[in-house]
């Protein structure tokens, strides 16, 4: 292979000014990080929203969920960023939507609301499948010790449903932190771009690259390690993964 | 507002992006299926074969692939190949790979290591006694996975991996980055080109959307229709 590799290029100063080309990869973890934790506090709240409509009795309930489900599930989330960040002023009233062009950051919100709601409706998925788990007697208890439905969920079943479905909130986490790059098409210059742009100053593609790939592996294993503790933390004795 | 909603902007350039941009993409889908099964299967197999390192190695790049994103993936492939290909073909400079070829090896390398998880499931959920059974009958290992094993499990796994299929024609789209006009891409380049934005990404969403749903209600169809009843 005739590539000059050159993995000083690191420490060299990158054009922007703004330090060294590492300086620029890390301030690229960094956004990626916020916006992967907002998107994901974005995914967990309206994913249980969703998550628990479609398990109640109403009809009307679980249908709206199941709308939900299938809208964010469908497209491509470059399309929906694209829609969020494109369509979406345009389809405004001029003053709101000249606003939201305006916005400073534009592409970080976009993309952290776009990859949330794109993230809830498996959240919802999820949960759903982690509260209809529970066996149908925990529910009928709840009821027969006159507890409202609010309160069967937020004492009886929802305590247990997370509990049940941490391991594949886990990857769905990890997959909110790689959907992240995806907004690189909109502007959002995370890991994966600053790791594109420095290839496009420095050509040094390959250093580039195996750097992001390397933050990205050593995120993934400090998700996962955080993750296992906490399903230790929150493991009830007797039960499924418990002590 | 939707007041000066042109149609007219789809209703032209309908025939490049179906005949042009959908066939790439349906292209793409269905030969990174295919190839993604196929060495998703043979991952598998390594994985489940009893050798350490084998089963190492195939752990090792299926927990690879799924910890990357599929943009950082896309990039790392299209300026990776054809340096491989130099390699292979023993050419003096990196020889020059098409947009799909490159994308298609970027496909098939990635969804293998989705496919092999969810061939994996299948196979394990195949009880032990029935390749116990086809090793007292004689057959050989290869015979024992293509005769009795593997056909259960692809058909018990088929729903699912149809709708990991689902999910790559979804994920297609993100050939974007390196600007293959795809159906998004050629949607894309109608919309800059034209300075219709909306309309172009709004119809490229209602498409994405039609095919995704029917194809995955015909999963659930299927699902019902071939589920063994045990």
């Amino acid at each position: 292979m005739n590539y000059n590799w050159n993995w000083h290029i690191f420490l060299e100063p990158n054009p922007m000014g703004t330090g060294t080309y590492l300086d620029l990869l890390l301030a690229g973890l960094v956004l990626t990080i916020k916006t992967a934790l907002l998107a994901w506090i974005i995914a967990l709240i309206f994913g249980s929203v969703i998550g628990v409509l479609r398990t109640l009795p109403s009809r009307a309930a679980s249908w709206i969920g199941f709308c939900w489900v299938e809208f964010f599930r469908n497209m491509p989330l470059l399309v929906q960023l694209f829609l969020w960040f494109f369509v979406l002023p345009e389809l405004l009233p001029k003053a709101a939507g000249l606003w939201l062009k305006q916005l400073p950051n534009a592409p970080f919100w976009t993309a952290a609301i776009g990859v949330g709601l794109f993230m809830s409706a498996r959240v919802a998925v999820q949960l759903q499948a982690g509260i209809s788990s529970l066996p149908r007697g925990q529910r009928q208890a709840a009821t027969a010790l006159g507890l409202t439905t609010f309160q069967t969920y937020r004492y009886v079943l929802l305590p247990m449903a997370f509990r049940i479905i941490l391991p594949p909130l886990t990857s769905e986490f990890l997959n909110t932190i790689k959907n992240t790059a995806v907004a690189i098409t909109i502007g959002l210059i995370e890991l994966t771009g600053q790791a594109r742009s420095m290839q496009e100053f420095s050509f040094q593609v390959f250093e580039a690259f195996t750097a992001a790939t390397v933050l990205y592996l050593l995120l993934n294993f400090i998700v996962v390690t955080a993750m296992r503790w906490l399903e230790r933390y929150v493991a009830i004795p007797g039960y499924i993964s418990g002590k | 507002m939707l007041g000066s909603f042109d149609f007219d902007v789809i209703r032209r350039s309908l025939p490049y992006l179906f005949f042009e941009g959908m066939r790439f993409t349906l292209t793409l889908t269905a030969l990174a299926a295919v190839g993604g099964l196929v060495f998703g299967t043979l991952i598998a197999l390594m994985r489940l074969s009893g050798y350490r390192l084998l089963g190492r190695v195939a752990g090792f790049y299926v927990d690879f692939m799924r910890s990357l994103p599929l943009v950082l993936v896309i990039f790392w492939f299209y300026f990776l190949v054809p340096y491989i290909g130099q390699w292979l073909t023993g050419a003096s400079r990196p020889i020059t790979v098409g947009a799909f070829a490159s994308s298609l090896i970027t496909f098939i390398m990635f969804e293998a290591a989705y496919f092999s998880e969810i061939m994996r499931a299948g196979i394990q959920s195949i009880s032990k006694g029935q390749p116990a059974a086809a090793s007292a009958l004689g057959l050989t290992y290869g015979q024992s996975m293509r005769y009795v094993v593997l056909p259960q499990a692809f058909r018990n796994m088929l729903p699912v991996l149809l709708t990991q299929t689902i999910v790559l024609f979804q994920d297609t789209s993100l050939v974007y980055v390196l600007s293959i006009p795809d159906f998004l891409g050629a949607a894309s380049k109608v919309a800059q080109r034209d300075g219709r934005l909306v309309e172009m990404y709004l119809f490229a969403a209602l498409v994405y959307f039609t095919i995704s749903c029917v194809a995955s209600y015909c999963v659930r169809r299927l699902q019902a229709r071939i589920a063994i009843v045990r």
